[in-house]
Order: structure tokens, then C-alpha cells, then sequence
């Protein structure tokens, strides 16, 4: 294979994954990687670099559509990004130090986190929530527009949260991805901040959370852009193309589609990790 | 609380500023790539092994001479970090907002991320 077929077969993958990623809202990135490691025996950390670009694009590419529907909350995000970019920056560095065995295993592990969180629904109502102070004294608790006019809602269990921001961060860092499944659970279970607040905000931080990342991967000489390339322009075309046909598209269906390859990959990677193949 | 620009227009500014950052770097991206594909497309790809990137593709310093220099692997890696550099911009207008809004305890949290995000870019924290 010369790189002119390589290129025409990642950037190829990379399209459907986007594709995939965007009518799913798992995100493309995520299976990126797996797939260049375990399909077309592309070393860890360069797959890792292309991916993490990749996320960076189509973060930046759904904000800009997200930011005028006024879901985002630029206060809760603008806080937990002190915790994301902090872990992320500890997750990058921690990344060059830990064999790529062992960082395979923990990418199947979120894997199978994410496939799992993205067959689950949310829950619709939340219960009655303690008021916690910081969120006061921050300012976080916000209004978003419902369909039956605009609805004020509290954020709750800033610290939890934020901790678990540090973990997301971290592990986006470590992995190269932009760990959104984490970040809606600190958000929409933890905090108990509105469903759609919680993605619409959690996408903005992605992108902020990946660049973090990236400065260091950059650095490192993690990301080729021989490599980086087709998987940016493919990731972002996908989910352009996603984007537009999801309003028709069987969103359940290929939800659980989508789910299955995910876990096919996950257990694909870990078994690659415990037998030392990467 | 006195806004200087009303929440509309920051994300009208926002939606706007993401926009022409994802499609300035995919052009650059793309532009670059077509060159790669045409100079090196019949070569055998080496990504088996790990080497890591020479350096003027690691460094924003090194990347100019790349560019100068019409080389077509420095001109895409200017395209990503042009694309990396987009939530940075979005970071730093945040500052400017709130400092607009005179909300000193965001202006003080927006700037701790975006020296996070500088430090790691510059590669003050590369190790």
C-alpha cells in the first residue's frame, strides 16, 4: 500500500465515522483510532495525534451551529475548563510514560463506557435537587429556552463535578479523544444540569479540552500530518454530511449499530493490549 | 449587570469566529494535502512505528520556515494548528466578554484556561 491509498483509506474510514458520529452524538474520533491501530497497524500515539485534531474539528464545527439555540452555559463551562485542561495537559504528559499496552486497555475501557452511556437515555425529570452554594456564589445556575418558553434551572454538586471534569480531562489527554460521554455524566448526573445544557456545553469544552491536549501532542511529534489530513477533512465531512440527514435518519437504530461496533472494538483493543501485540 | 455586547451578539460573534476557523484550517488542510498526495503519493507509508515528527513540524517557530520554505507537510501542519488554535480564539474572546461585562471572577477563570492552553501551545509544558 503506497500513501496515496492509504490516505484515500483512512480518509474513506474517517468519513463514515464522522458520518456515524454525528447521527449518533458519540462522536467520530473515538472510533478513529482503534480502527487505524487494529485494522491498518498505525502506531498508538500517531493515530492518537490525528484523532485528537479530528475531535478539535468537529467540536468547532457543531458549536457553530449549537451557539445561537442559547442551550450552552458559558459560566459552567469557562469553570469545568480549568479542570479539563489541567487534566488534560497531566493526561498528555502522562501519555509518553505509559506503555502503549496499557493505554490500549484503558481505551477499550472508555469504549465500552461510551457505547453503554449512548444506549442509555437520560433521565427526563430530575428529582428535587440541594442547592449548593458555589453555584450561587458562581453565578452557574442559568436559563435555557424549552418548548414551553424559557425554563431557569440550578446546578448542584459543583465539587463532584468538577473533580470528575479533572478525570474527563485527563483521560482525553491520555487518549487522545474528546471525552464527551464523561463529561455529560459529570454534567447531566452529577451536577443535574438540563440534558441538552449538558451536550450543547459539553461540545463547546470538547474543543477546548482537545486543544490543551494537542498543544502538548503537537510537541511531541504525535501528530503526522501526512496521517492527520484525511482523518481531519474525512471526520469533518462526515459530520457535515450526519448533520444534514439526521432529521430523517433511524437514530435508534444506528445507535445500537453503532453500539455494537464500538464494542466490538473495545474488547478488540483490550484483547490486543493484556497480549502485548501493540 | 451592564453588558457591553448583549449574549445574542457574543455568540452571534462566537458562531462566527468558530466558522471561519474550521474552514480557513480545512482549506489550508486540504490545499496542503493535495500538494503531499501529488510530491509523495506513490511512496510506502511508515507509520508502523513510532518515530515522532522532525522538528519544525513540532514547533510554532519551525512551522514558519516550513511554510516559507513551500513544503507541503509544513503547509498542512499549519492548517492544524490553525484548527487547534480556533477554541483558543473562542477562549480569548470569552475574556474579552466578560471583562466587557466587568465580571472580574470570569475574566480571572477565562484567563487561567487560556494560560493553560498558551503554555501547553508554546510548548512551555511539553517535557
Amino acid at each position: 500500500m503506497n500513501v496515496f491509498e492509504l490516505t484515500t483509506l483512512v480518509g474513506v474510514i474517517s468519513l463514515a465515522a464522522g458520518f456515524l458520529g454525528a447521527l449518533t452524538g458519540l462522536g467520530g474520533g473515538v472510533v478513529i483510532t482503534p480502527v487505524m491501530v487494529l485494522a491498518l497497524g498505525v502506531d498508538l500515539h500517531y493515530a492518537m495525534g490525528a484523532a485528537l485534531v479530528s475531535v478539535i474539528a468537529t467540536s468547532s464545527g457543531a458549536a457553530a451551529a449549537y451557539v445561537r439555540e442559547g442551550f450552552s452555559n458559558i459560566r459552567i463551562g469557562m469553570l469545568l475548563e480549568i479542570a479539563t485542561t489541567t487534566g488534560a495537559i497531566c493526561g498528555a504528559y502522562a501519555a509518553a510514560k505509559i506503555s502503549p499496552s496499557f493505554l490500549a486497555v484503558v481505551f477499550g475501557a472508555v469504549l465500552l463506557q461510551a457505547a453503554w452511556m449512548s444506549t442509555r437515555g437520560h433521565a427526563a425529570t430530575l428529582p428535587n435537587q440541594p442547592d449548593d452554594p458555589l453555584a450561587n456564589r458562581l453565578r452557574l445556575n442559568g436559563i435555557f429556552p424549552a418548548t414551553d418558553g424559557p425554563r431557569s434551572y440550578k446546578v448542584s454538586h459543583v465539587k463532584a463535578g468538577f473533580s470528575l471534569m479533572f478525570v474527563a480531562g485527563a483521560l482525553s489527554g491520555l487518549l487522545g479523544i474528546g471525552s464527551g460521554a464523561l463529561k455529560v455524566i459529570a454534567m447531566d448526573r452529577v451536577m443535574r444540569i438540563p440534558f441538552k445544557v449538558s451536550t450543547t456545553t459539553s461540545n463547546f469544552m470538547i474543543g477546548v479540552t482537545a486543544a490543551a491536549s494537542a498543544g502538548v501532542y503537537l510537541n511531541r511529534g504525535y501528530i503526522d500530518p501526512g496521517l492527520t489530513m484525511p482523518v481531519v477533512l474525512g471526520v469533518l465531512g462526515g459530520s457535515v454530511l450526519g448533520a444534514h440527514w439526521l432529521p430523517r435518519a433511524p437514530t435508534k437504530v444506528l445507535r445500537r449499530v453503532f453500539a455494537v461496533v464500538v464494542c466490538a472494538l473495545a474488547v478488540e483493543m483490550i484483547y490486543s493490549g493484556i497480549t502485548g501485540r501493540l | 449587570m451592564q453588558m457591553a455586547l448583549n449574549d445574542q451578539e457574543i455568540d452571534r460573534i462566537i458562531g462566527a469566529l468558530l466558522r471561519f476557523g474550521v474552514v480557513l484550517s480545512a482549506a489550508v488542510v486540504a490545499a496542503g494535502g493535495i500538494w503531499y498526495l501529488v510530491q509523495f503519493g506513490t511512496r510506502a507509508p511508515g507509520y508502523h512505528v513510532f518515530r515522532g515528527e522532525p522538528e519544525y513540524l513540532r514547533h510554532l517557530g519551525g512551522l514558519v520556515t516550513g511554510v516559507r520554505g513551500f513544503n507541503c507537510l509544513g503547509i498542512i501542519q499549519l492548517g492544524l494548528v490553525l484548527l487547534i488554535a480556533t477554541p483558543v480564539a473562542r477562549v480569548a474572546f470569552t475574556v474579552v466578554a466578560f471583562a466587557l461585562a466587568r465580571d472580574r471572577t470570569y475574566v480571572a477563570i477565562t484567563l487561567f484556561v487560556l494560560a493553560v492552553l498558551l503554555f501547553s501551545l508554546t510548548g512551555l509544558v511539553s517535557g
